[in-house]
């Protein structure tokens, strides 16, 4: 008899592949607009992920801020710049002959790693964790984790200013 | 337990980073109401001066109350102040070696110094950084604002290749090291390299997992201080990037990240250091023949000065290796002496490169010292200093990593090391004998004399290689004190 995999598993199971099928066709699309689709794509399965394990605030923030307002600022930015289809780049054979295969390597370390040492596939469970709601994740955030909550709105300015230095207009 | 609020103690401990940031924000509003009409704003430079000087004021205080801040997310120790100080510090002598530059290349305004400031604000929580998340966002703090700075000449070609090679491989690194923090959270349950340190000295945790994260975590940060086998940005982007930026870039970011690299892999991962040590002992000695053997074949003194930075990484790699106090204490030294002379070198090369930086060949420095003798001295005195001529900084501090390195019984990798810095003196003592012996040829440049703030810069770098040749024992007292972690 084979043995029937919990409902937790499969889910699991089916989101992950989908995220990573849509991680892939990110990189692989030729087409900037596909590419950022796809992108939707791996926000959505991963803001359903969170949501399986209990992080609902994370969840809704993943939706409404990444999938919502980046995904749409950055579809916005494709179509103003008018990007079409992607050139293939010189000495792609390179990267190919070194890249794929360090990529496979690195992958295969990591998942013997896991197989060897976490054989235990049940480990994935739902519903354990209840403190993903707003009131706990935003003690948190007030509490204990103040500084780096505090010190990122640094990280953010600092992009806003190398994006004016970048990109402002030469006024002479 | 202590409330959850921050008091007024954790303020004081964060005061650094406040006046940083304050400062770079007030440079950034003053910038439309200041400037001569000429291209020079002389109010946003003395701002910065003012600035950092009180950063390192405020640290300086800060170490009179030492302890953790904000719910251990900070530690202001003794190894975290001298690394604040020193970035402090490495910052003031940039402001002071960058302004003939930014003159010249009309480029002086408040993003510059603004960016500057931040950058150094991100280091100082480097610094004083006891929690992988806090650790993180201060790296990105510091090396965002650093990849935008090694770009900030948007009309040159090279410097957009630099800022764009350095942002591209920096976020790959960095997607390393978070992959490392999330597995070591899964292993351990903390971020907090305290909580970290106690689960793993009480075992139980898996080895191979760990061992995963910790080599993760070791990709990031190898990255960053530019070892090998992961230095291949570091002559592009010194290459490419404003001299003063290279400057800022090979001594205030290096010094924090060796810093958060002791600090994790001393505290954190101590109790498993007989397994990480042997993939440092290859580390280090790649590092430093790569470094030394490449600079040997540069005839751009840029891309020398660059693979001359990852040789002398790698002998910080060798006292990161020896995994003492001693070590540690070598490591403090020679990154504080590194600072100052990398600095004075590139500010020397931006003055010799003129407009346009059209001037970075070696034959460039032809007859340096008819022309421009305050030049050609000081930068003898820097490259002696990193050939390891006694007297300079350079020496005690190859010294000290040597002796340390001999302590924790590496013999090979002594003698090794010591005959790689044999093959440095070489492409040093080649450009002091071109400066010196050389007649200028006809292509080379008329110089403009330095402005007093640059002649100032040089002086005080050679000044404190000097005074920490003759003079190491204080720091040196200072550095053994603080680099027991905890």
């Amino acid at each position: 008899m084979i043995p029937m995999p919990n409902l937790d598993v499969l889910g699991f199971l089916v989101l992950a592949t989908f995220a990573v099928l849509c991680g892939l066709s990110v990189i692989l699309q030729k087409h900037a607009v596909a590419s950022a689709l796809s992108l939707v794509g791996v926000m959505g399965s991963l803001a359903v992920l969170y949501l399986m394990l209990g992080a609902e605030f994370l969840a809704a923030v993943q939706m409404i801020v990444y999938a919502g307002a980046i995904m749409v600022l950055f579809v916005f930015v494709i179509m103003l710049l008018n990007s079409g289809s992607e050139r293939p780049a010189k000495a792609r054979y390179f990267a190919y002959l070194v890249g794929i295969p360090s990529l496979l390597a690195f992958l295969g370390v990591i998942s013997f790693f896991i197989l060897k040492e976490l054989p235990n596939t049940s480990s994935v469970q739902f519903g354990a964790f209840t403190q993903g709601g707003p009131a706990p994740v935003g003690r948190l955030l007030f509490t204990q984790y103040l500084l780096p909550f505090e010190v990122t709105s640094l990280l953010v300015l600092i992009a806003i200013i190398g994006a004016m230095v970048l990109a402002k207009k030469e006024i002479d | 337990m202590n409330s959850l609020f921050p008091t007024s103690a954790d303020f004081i401990r964060f005061a650094p980073e406040i006046v940083l940031t304050v400062v770079g924000t007030l440079l950034m509003l003053l910038e439309p109401l200041t400037g001569d009409g000429k291209g020079e704003k002389p109010q946003l430079r003395w701002l910065a001066i003012a600035g950092l000087a009180l950063a390192m004021a405020a640290a300086i205080f800060a170490y009179g109350d030492p302890g953790p801040a904000f719910n251990g997310m900070l530690l202001v120790d003794g190894f975290g102040t001298f690394f604040s100080v020193l970035v402090i510090g490495t910052g003031l002598l940039t402001v002071f070696c960058a302004q003939d530059y930014l003159i010249r290349e009309k480029q002086e305004n408040g993003e510059f110094y603004a960016l500057l400031l931040f950058s150094i604000a991100g280091q100082c929580i480097m610094a004083t950084a006891n929690e992988l998340i806090i650790l993180f966002i201060g790296l990105e703090i510091s090396s965002i604002s650093s990849y935008i700075l090694a770009g900030f000449l948007r009309e040159d070609r090279r410097s957009n290749e630099s800022a764009l090679k350095y942002f591209l491989l920096g976020s790959f690194a960095t997607g390393f090291l978070l992959y490392g923090v999330a597995w070591i959270y899964g292993l351990t349950g903390s971020t907090n390299l305290a909580t970290i340190q106690a689960t793993l000295a009480a075992g139980g945790v898996n080895p191979r997992l760990l061992a995963l994260s910790a080599a993760l975590m070791f990709v990031g940060f190898a990255f960053k201080v530019s070892a090998a086998p992961f230095q291949v940005w570091a002559p592009d982007v010194y290459q490419g990037a404003p001299s003063p930026v290279s400057a800022f870039l090979s001594a205030g970011p290096k010094a924090a990240a060796f810093a958060i690299f002791l600090r994790v892999f001393t505290t954190a991962f101590g109790s498993m250091a007989d397994r990480w040590a042997p993939v440092f002992w290859g580390s280090a000695l790649l590092t430093m023949i790569v470094g030394n053997f490449a600079a040997l074949r540069q005839d751009n003194i840029k891309r020398m000065l660059a693979y001359s930075s990852i040789a002398h990484a790698g002998y910080v790699m060798v006292a990161v290796t020896s995994h003492s106090t001693v070590g540690t204490a070598a490591a403090m030294f020679y990154l504080a002496s590194y600072a100052f002379v990398n600095v004075g070198a590139f500010a020397v090369v931006s003055y010799v490169a003129a407009k346009g930086e059209k001037h970075v060949g070696i034959g460039d420095f032809a007859g340096l010292a008819a022309r421009q003798p305050l030049a050609a001295l000081v930068m003898t005195i820097f490259f002696t200093s990193l050939i390891g001529v006694p007297l300079t900084a350079g020496f005690f501090g190859k010294f000290y990593i040597f002796k340390a390195a001999l302590d924790a019984g590496m013999v090979w990798l002594t003698v090794l090391g010591l005959l790689n810095s044999a093959v440095a003196a070489y492409y040093y003592l080649r450009v002091i004998v071109v400066m010196y012996t050389h007649e200028p040829s006809v292509a080379v440049n008329e110089l403009e004399p330095a402005s007093s703030g640059l002649q100032f810069g040089w002086v005080a770098a050679a000044a404190a290689t000097l005074a920490l040749g003759i003079f190491p024992s204080a720091l040196l007292e200072f550095a053994s004190r603080a680099a027991i972690l905890r």
